[in-house]
């Protein structure tokens, strides 16, 4: 394409639309329309210049606003269908697996559950589709914006006051008619008044406001592009940290992924409303739906080993004291420790008596630790209890071995062996709650169940997150763009005078016509300008009229 | 008189006002028989007056009851459905000191009056705040939620009034179907305010226990005769209606039984309506808006959006996350509630983008606007009542 020349001497970019210096239309079509298309100042677009290389094609792909529509609209659609069926995250399953997650779509929700799941959907915000999507989202962005940022600001950075005739009556706030010796003066007077920047030339004006309101726009896609990169960093290693801790009550434990830190659990508690004592206004609603949580909360102290500890030195300094609630989460050096979870009275100790089963005679207690179970405990008459096999979540026996499902002491099972004065070749019991198997025969011992202790163990997520900064950014800078672009207008007013003493005017805004014609009426009435029109109601009424007359 | 009644007498005073002025708007609408504008800018302003002196008791409601509770009244259906009315009628008074149109009014007050008796068939009692709400992100994240939808809702009613007047009811068409369709459902929500207010007055109540979804036996209430049964149900109340039938386990039948209640109800109604009209109800109100300016319709619908989409922006996206990385540790988590409003907000950035094209100013904008609002009641009413249902979380 070549760069275009006009009547009035002025030589365009390739692909002008209408003439920088002058404003006449450069092009055939827009030289036939009533009225001139304004909305990037008639510049050329790289997009709608170049169309040969496979760069250029990709570029107009992604400048298209009706690609970033459809691209809008797309995830917008995907979004939707993934909330028609639970997201696998938070479908409970026993014991988590494809297979058993699989399972649970078809049992759950049949046919339509099995036919989502087989598409992908239970997890469908992860998907690579899903996640292409949204980085064509990012590219869109980026290329539409600089495609049309850069030619529009040019254009609006050297504006000519006085522009072709044709340019002015193809806009569509156009006057034009007999005026007073002063209306110029008057109308500066009043557009000043009014706040607009004024800047005359010979025989026009150029009255313009608001002008930095046409980047908003493109300040909110860079917020968005910032707020996209801030997703896309999290992905990397060191960015981000998510992990759970069950801490019970008295357990001092290191806290994940926070080398150095060490948080003790003091004390764990859940409180309910209780529709006393200033609640009573509440009765009402507790009385319809049951108990309502009021508080969930840790009392935790935050321990850091010193900087010039030594490898091995188990001495930690005190940091601080917190009580952790939901809400109020303890952060300390860019981590945060969450209250999520919890679990109420888990087993702590139990305790047995090791008794005569004929005479119930007791020859001591003994009290297991159920999270560090001795291997041994001598009671003081000389007999010993021999802890052979600890199995804290007993599950069942699998070939004949005693197996456990999980760590956690749910379902304590423990392997003994009893050797008292009497019996000192040892007999072996196996012992879960309210269960005795002797495997040897019958024994002349027994361990007799006493009592338990139990504890809550609260369930705390950390996280870090360095991400957080620049989404923050991202969204301040979207937020500052679309108040920019929306609750303020670009307005302009060409008003010149003819040789006859008449005068001309033309008005444009990017938005809010309401506003343009109100500023334009108290300039009228001031400085008794000719009457204006709105050229696109009329061209509506228009073809209105002739749609109405022909059937 | 304890602060709860002096809210809830506050609540009914701003209702009241609402009815009256829907009336002295179309009133004001409507015109004399000599066609002549004047009438209507007097009936206009004293209808707007009567809406500006509801929308203070309104106000009044809410802050008395905030005193009452202790907390932002936000956190519960019946508490934000009746601020989502509230704010459609905030959003209505800013449009009409910009563009002083009644006729906005007659479409806003009506819904407005909707929306909050909708609302009163939900528990309103005063209730706790668990945890998880016990935060000043409560009033801040969800008050500028609902002021956004608020505004955005006036989109959809300047769109209406476009479609009243653009669309031909005499002659068969899509349009003409759908503009039907919405008057239908806001006649449906009329059903279900019906059905709610009849059964509850004669004290309905029907006892079943079901299985649940995970295989666990559960009991429910039924407070509408049961047209459908729950998973596996057995009776347990005696002479109550034994429901037509039985559902699968991941349908609430009961609340499947209240949506078909209200469908008959309202279509009831609907045909009520319809016969002693002999019109559609879409041309029932065709004279109301003859004497509409459409550009300006076009214009609110785009202002209203305008105004709306950056409040809806940091209400629903920006302050949500704030709170969502304070009270669960991250802030986005693609909750049903969470995806919604994203849904929101990129069908507007998606309306706003086709603005920009010539070919989509008018009509097509008018059903954009409405169907905004659609939107925003899909992720009001199913979003919480159904979808959500499904989820741990609530
Ligand atoms: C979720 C994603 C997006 C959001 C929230 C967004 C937001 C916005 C907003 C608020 C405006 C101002 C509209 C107005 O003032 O009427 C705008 C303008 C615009 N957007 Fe986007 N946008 C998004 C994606 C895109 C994409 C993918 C494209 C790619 C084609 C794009 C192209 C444009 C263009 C060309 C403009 C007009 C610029 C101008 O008038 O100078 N946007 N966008």
């Amino acid at each position: 394409m070549e760069k275009m020349q006009c009547t009035c001497g002025h030589i365009n970019p390739p692909g002008t639309v209408l003439c920088e210096a002058c404003g006449r239309s450069l092009t055939e079509k827009e030289q036939n329309s009533k009225l001139v298309d304004m909305r990037y100042e008639g510049t050329a677009r790289r997009s709608q210049t170049y169309n040969k290389s496979i760069v250029d094609k990709i570029w107009n792909f992604f400048s298209s606003v009706k690609v970033g529509v459809s691209i809008i609209v797309a995830l917008l659609v995907a979004a939707a269908i993934g909330t028609i069926l639970p997201q696998e995250q938070y479908v409970t399953v026993p014991v988590r697996t494809d297979a058993t997650i699989e399972a649970y779509y078809s049992d759950v929700y049949g046919s339509i559950g099995k036919v989502y799941y087989f598409l992908g959907f239970n997890d469908l915000y992860n998907s690579f589709w899903f996640i292409i999507l949204v980085g064509m989202l990012a590219i869109s962005l980026i290329i539409a914006s600089l495609d049309r940022f850069v030619p529009l600001y040019r254009s609006l950075k050297n504006q000519r006051v006085l522009r072709h005739q044709s340019f002015m009556n193809k806009q569509r706030i156009y006057a034009e008619g007999p005026a007073d010796a002063d209306s110029m003066q008057k109308a500066e007077a009043k557009l000043k008044e009014l706040k607009y920047k004024v800047s005359t030339d010979k025989n026009g004006l150029l009255a313009e406001k608001g002008r930095f309101s046409r980047w908003g726009p493109y300040v909110n896609h860079i917020g968005l592009i910032i707020f996209l990169f801030g997703v896309m960093l999290r992905m990397m290693p060191g960015f981000y940290v998510d992990e759970t801790l069950w801490l019970r009550e008295g357990e001092t434990r290191a806290i994940p992924e926070a080398p150095g830190y060490t948080l003790e659990n003091k004390g764990f508690e859940v409180e309910n409303y209780t529709g006393e004592d200033g609640e009573e206004k509440f009765g009402e609603a507790l009385d319809r739906v049951g108990t309502v949580a009021k508080n969930y909360q840790t009392d935790v102290v935050l321990y850091q080993k010193p900087e010039d500890a030594l490898p091995g030195e188990t001495n930690l300094e005190k940091v601080k004291e917190y009580p952790i609630r939901v809400n109020q989460p303890l952060k300390f050096d860019g981590y945060a420790v969450y209250q999520m979870d919890f679990k109420e009275d888990e087993l702590k100790t139990m305790t047995f008596a090791l008794t005569n089963k004929e005479t119930e005679e007791s020859l001591g207690n003994l009290t297991i630790d159920l999270i560090n179970p001795e291997k041994e405990y001598t009671l003081d008459g000389g007999s010993v209890v021999k802890l052979l096999g600890y199995y804290p979540d007993f599950s069942g026996f699998e070939d004949g071995e005693p197996q456990t499902k999980t760590p956690l002491p749910n379902n304590p099972g423990f392997l003994i062996e009893m050797t008292t004065p009497e019996t000192p070749q040892g007999e072996t019991s196996f012992i879960t709650i309210q269960n005795t198997v002797e495997p040897f025969g019958d024994n002349d011992y027994k361990l007799a169940f006493q009592s338990v202790e139990t504890r809550d163990v609260s369930g705390l997520t950390i996280r870090k997150d360095r991400t957080l900064p620049i989404l923050g950014l991202g969204g301040l800078i979207f937020m500052i763009g679309v108040a920019q672009g929306m609750y303020f207008n670009h307005r302009r007013f060409w008003i010149q005078q003819q040789a006859d003493g008449g005068i001309i005017l033309a008005g444009h805004t990017n938005k809010n016509w309401f506003g343009l014609k109100k500023d334009l009426d108290q300039v009228k009435e001031y400085a008794s300008l000719p009457a204006y029109t709105d050229q696109q109601e009329e061209i509506e009424k228009l073809e209105k009229e002739e749609a109405e007359l022909t059937p | 008189m304890s602060l709860t009644d002096i809210s809830s007498n506050l609540l009914y005073v701003a209702f009241i006002s609402y009815l009256i002025a829907t009336f002295v708007f179309g009133g004001a609408v409507k015109g004399n028989k000599a066609g002549t504008f004047k009438s209507e800018k007097r009936w206009g302003t004293i209808a707007f007056a009567i809406t500006v002196f509801g929308f203070l008791a309104n106000l009044g409601y809410f802050f008395t009851r905030w005193g009452a509770t202790g907390h932002a009244p936000l956190s519960n259906m019946f508490e934000f459905t009746t601020a989502f009315g509230m704010t459609l009628v905030g959003g209505f008074i800013v449009i009409y000191a910009l563009y002083k149109t009644p006729v906005i009014g007659m479409i806003v007050l009506p819904v407005a009056l909707l929306i909050i008796a909708f609302a009163s068939m939900f528990p309103s009692e005063v209730s706790p705040l668990i945890p998880a709400l016990q935060s000043n992100w409560l009033a801040i994240h969800v008050s500028t939620v609902v002021i956004a939808e608020g505004i955005l809702a006036i989109s959809a009613a300047a769109g209406l009034v476009f479609l009243l007047k653009e669309v031909d009811m005499t002659k068969k068409s899509k349009q003409r179907f759908w503009l039907e369709a919405i008057m239908y459902s806001l006649v449906l929500v009329i059903g279900f305010v019906v059905a709610s207010t009849y059964f509850t007055a004669t004290g309905y109540e029907a006892e079943f226990t079901y299985v649940d979804k995970e295989g666990v036996d559960a009991a429910i209430t039924y407070k509408m005769p049961p047209i459908f049964g729950m998973n596996e149900y057995t009776q347990m109340t005696e002479g109550t209606l034994t429901p037509f039938v039985e559902t699968p386990a991941v349908v609430n039948a009961s609340k499947l039984t209240t949506v078909a209640w209200s469908l008959i109800f309202g279509t009831i109604l609907y045909w009520i309506i319809r016969l002693i009209a002999r019109k559609r109800i879409a041309a029932l109100l065709k004279p109301f808006v003859k004497n509409v300016n459409l550009q300006l319709m076009d214009e609110i619908g785009y202002r209203a959006i305008i105004i709306g989409f950056p409040v809806f922006t940091l209400g629903a996206l920006i302050f949500a996350m704030i709170w969502a990385q304070i009270a669960w540790s991250r802030f986005w988590g693609w909750d049903p509630k969470e995806v919604w409003a994203l849904v929101t907000w990129l069908f507007y950035a998606a309306y706003l983008h086709l603005r920009l094209g010539k070919g989509w100013q008018g009509k097509k904008s008018a059903w954009l606007g409405v169907a905004g609002f659609a939107i925003i009641m899909f992720n009001l009413v199913a979003v919480n009542l159904i979808i959500a249902g499904l989820h741990s979380y609530a």
